[in-house]
């Protein structure tokens, strides 16, 4: 069985599954259950200054998107941080940290943008003896209207300042958890760096109305008729946050830098997927807040199976190992040229493709009376939208035509070599290949 | 109370919670949840199968859909277009055979989309919720008959009332519904479904019922072509055909057809006779029917006699199975040889392709009830030309006489299914409409 230990920033941990901060972490209770449960790290749920804590609504936090049979893809919510006394979540933590040396524990902190305030904090949680600290400018609701959360993840010179801030005041890692509430999530990344960041998390929630009660004409969640935008998480938002993890990865100027991978995690293999672009491990909440904290079990299972089919044994093995093939529209290879096919043994009649293909894409689909789908290969443009709507698996698939052979719908031979965009006749900026 | 093992042919053989219990919904309703999960499955196929070989060709994906987005209304809206009996086609169609036997689903996992009970959802939301959902247009003038209130008949009154004609609509029995209401097996159509299903249809206006009249007594077509614009006629067949052996005429053997309807015109089935040994000849749905209903009144035991191979059998695998199910035991290949006092002689059969033929084996089955189920006969043609010992109709149910039209089992062509009547009474209403109106 292969092995999941991760090290991140020097903090090692059982596994790369670890709870993002969120309410599953806020509070002693369930962190030691969800330690029981497998998890091999915690980010406690964020902690504000000293005083009087924040106060939530006491109506719905929660709005769902919600797939066939009620299951659960898009979750939007509204709580804030923690809305326990700073003195009561620090006692917890030393307990339970010094309970599970071998677990990760991390603290998740937002504070005013002052100096002090950050002086005042850091040595606090310094006293725990967690392992860490991760900044919270991502929360993008009620918090960022009060100046903090995504309202400093959105301006990078605020994210830097904190973060030199925190590097001078504590000496374990620090964590920047950025918002995907930005137009370009490299510019925040490299804020976090330059301030002396260790790493970045990503991301945290997006801003969203899941839904608007038709009969109220109000979003929801709904309080008492009226609703504000939340911050949207869960399998929804997954390949949003794939892409900004790649952005950073593979940026000249952050890559290399560790990435904890947030947004969606429901399984062993959306994990592999975050790791693969370059993620030291990942933070779950959402797959937790909807299954409980038995999922992980899964998680562990599968993505020690997955690597022992691959032979990689460490996640150190693979973590990266796609990032290289993240590139650029205008560096893909313009002369590979595919065709649809549609195996008839496995094609069940639906006819879908035939549908998407007629009226939406490239008429690159030929229906017999007796409904028969065949592809039309001097059409077809290898668009992969049959492929998609197919609800049969690898009943169509994309064929590679061999170099040499001549492609029916341009009348040209299929070239071997490599040609993108950069160097192709059309491109009015072309460069001469050398 | 009687038993099961009680001779004869008595009644209260179970008690009264056992009857209630075998004779409740052969498939209870999907819930709201359930209704959305199921319809999730669909594939809203191109040019969808199911479409096909629907005889309304009822737009199956697009009421599916209409029930994932939380509208059963606008599903039931979409079916009752195309098949105004769409509840009771929900409860009796034999899906396996026609819809769902084309679902791409069957193709892929055999496991087709539940078409039959996405319907029902849908048309009972109508049914329950609403009032009449279509609207008649403006009165025409014209006058039709429409002789027979079965599935034929009332598809036919119902659009031609819809399109502005004024309808008379005739049946035998003292009430509407033909084998809706004295046909079919009881638990397909639980809770006087078949009654509450005519009064809502009859909601659109337009419509004058008058049961109790019969063509050939009452009712003659002559007299009908003379007072009406134009004549449907959905008589059905209500003869039954005899065995044609020895002891046919016995106290114990008779129809199926009269049994089943006896038991669904019913108030308490614990009066009702039921052999201790019973026997069905036959091979269809009427067969199957009589069959289970025996067993579930609380027959002993229970035996279909089918002169052909399971293949041959007019009723689906999924009717077989039902049957085997409540405990009936099915022979093929056994025809009737000689009814007893309390037995029944049954020959075995081969056809090596030149017929249907004895082979001289016999096989002795303790019977105190004997149904025959063994097809029905056209009992009044009207005068009207008849080929294949029903009515004869070109084009969408015109007689060889101008101005009559015929639909449903009375009529050449087509399954003897609801629904192939519900489509025949439509498009000749259609045909009529554009005859009258020179459209």
């Amino acid at each position: 069985m292969a092995d999941l230990t991760t090290d991140f920033l020097g903090i090692k941990s059982p596994n790369p599954f670890w709870l993002a901060s969120a309410p599953p972490t806020d509070k002693e209770y369930n962190v030691r259950r969800a330690y029981e449960a497998g998890w091999g790290g915690v980010v406690w749920k964020t902690l504000g200054s000293e005083g009087p804590p924040v106060v939530n609504v006491n109506g719905p936090r929660y709005g769902a998107i919600y797939g066939a049979d009620r299951r659960l893809l898009g979750l939007n919510n509204i709580e804030l941080i923690t809305d326990r006394p700073l003195e009561v979540n620090l006692e917890e933590i030393a307990r339970v940290k010094a309970d599970y040396p071998d677990r990760a524990l991390i603290v998740s902190l937002m504070v005013p943008c002052e100096e002090q305030a950050w002086k005042d904090i850091l040595p606090r949680v310094m006293e725990t003896n967690a392992d860490g600290i991760e900044l919270n400018f991502g929360c993008p609701h009620g918090m960022a209207e009060r100046g903090m959360g995504s309202a400093v993840g959105q301006v990078p010179e605020y994210i830097e300042m904190v973060t030199r801030w925190c590097k001078t005041y504590y000496d374990r890692p620090v964590i920047v958890k950025l918002t995907p509430n930005i137009t370009d999530v490299r510019k925040p990344a490299h804020a976090a760096k330059n301030g002396g960041a260790d790493a970045v998390s990503l991301i945290n929630t997006i801003n969203s109305i899941t839904s608007v009660n038709l009969d109220a004409m109000s979003p929801e969640p709904m309080i008492d008729g009226k609703g504000t935008h939340g911050g949207y998480c869960g399998p929804a938002v997954k390949p949003i946050a794939m892409n900004m993890v790649a952005e950073i990865a593979r940026d000249p100027g952050t890559r290399g830098m560790p990435i904890s991978g947030i947004g969606g995690v429901t399984t062993w293999r959306d994990a592999a997927e975050f790791m693969a672009l370059g993620c030291g491990n990942v933070q779950v909440c959402t797959a937790a807040m909807t299954y409980g904290f038995k999922v992980v079990a899964e998680m562990k299972s599968g993505l020690s199976q997955w690597m022992d089919e691959k032979g990689y044994t460490s996640t150190a093995d693979f973590i990266g190992k796609a990032v290289p093939n993240v590139t650029d529209w205008q560096y893909l290879n313009l002369n590979y040229v595919a065709k649809a096919k549609i195996d008839q043994d496995a094609c069940i009649s639906c006819g879908r493709c035939y549908a998407a293909c007629e009226d939406t894409s490239h008429q690159a689909i030929a229906m017999s009376a007796d409904r028969t789908f065949t592809v039309i290969d001097a059409e077809c443009v290898a668009c992969n939208l049959c492929v998609d709507v197919c609800p049969v698996e690898d009943c169509i698939t994309m064929e590679a035509m061999a170099p040499g052979t001549t492609d029916p719908r341009t009348g040209k031979v299929v070239q071997k070599d490599y040609a993108n965009w950069t160097t192709h006749p059309n491109n009015p900026g072309a460069v001469a290949a050398e | 109370m009687t038993s099961p093992t009680a001779p004869g042919i008595v009644a209260g053989r179970l008690s009264a919670d056992l009857l209630t219990a075998g004779f409740a919904d052969l498939h209870a309703p999907l819930d709201r949840h359930e209704a959305h999960v199921a319809a999730d499955r669909c594939y809203f196929c191109y040019d969808a199968p199911c479409m096909t070989a629907c005889p309304t060709g009822i737009d199956i994906p697009l009421f599916i859909r209409q029930i994932s987005t939380g509208t059963p209304e606008a599903a039931a809206r979409t079916i009752l277009e195309s098949n105004i009996l769409g509840g009771m086609c929900a409860r009796v169609c034999p899906t396996e055979d026609l819809c769902e036997g084309a679902c791409v689903r069957e193709a892929a996992e055999g496991k087709p989309v539940e078409i039959g009970r996405l319907q029902r959802y849908a048309t009972d939301t109508v049914l329950t919720r609403q009032g009449h959902p279509f609207t008649r247009a403006a009165e025409t003038g014209k006058r039709v008959a429409v002789v027979g209130a079965g599935p034929a008949g009332l598809s036919c009154a119902h659009r031609l009332a819809m399109l502005g004609h004024a309808v008379t609509l005739y049946d035998a029995r003292p009430k509407a519904g033909g084998l809706n209401e004295y046909g079919i097996a009881a638990y397909k159509s639980t809770d006087g479904f078949a009654q509450r299903e005519v009064a809502w249809l009859l909601g659109i206006g337009g419509i004058t019922l008058d049961a109790g009249k019969v063509l050939g007594g009452e009712l003659s077509l002559d007299t009908l072509s003379d007072e009406f614009d134009a004549v449907f006629l959905g008589v059905g067949l209500g003869g039954v055909n005899a065995l044609g052996i020895d002891g046919d005429d016995h106290d114990g053997v008779r129809d199926a057809v009269s049994f089943i309807a006896e038991l669904r015109q019913s108030t308490d089935l614990s009066a009702l006779p039921v052999g201790r040994n019973v026997v069905v000849i036959g091979g269809g749905m009427t067969a199957v029917d009589a069959a289970v209903q025996s067993k579930l009144l609380g027959a002993e035991s229970v035996t279909i006699a089918y002169r052909r191979g399971r293949e041959a059998m007019g009723a689906s695998r999924y009717e077989q199975d039902l049957a085997a199910s409540h405990g009936v035991r099915i022979l093929f290949n056994v025809k009737p040889h000689a009814v007893h006092a309390d037995a029944i002689d049954l020959e075995y059969t081969s056809d090596d392709g030149t017929g249907l033929r004895g082979t001289g084996e016999t096989m002795t089955l303790s019977a105190d009830q004997v149904f025959r189920a063994i097809g029905q006969t056209l009992t009044t043609d009207g005068g009207l030309t008849v080929e294949g010992r029903k009515i004869k109709v070109t084009g969408a149910g015109r007689t060889t006489r101008d101005g009559v039209w015929a639909g449903g089992d009375c009529a050449l062509g087509g399954d003897d299914l609801t629904v192939t009547a519900v489509a025949q009474g439509r498009d000749a209403a259609l045909d009529i409409h554009a005859v009258l109106t020179g459209a």
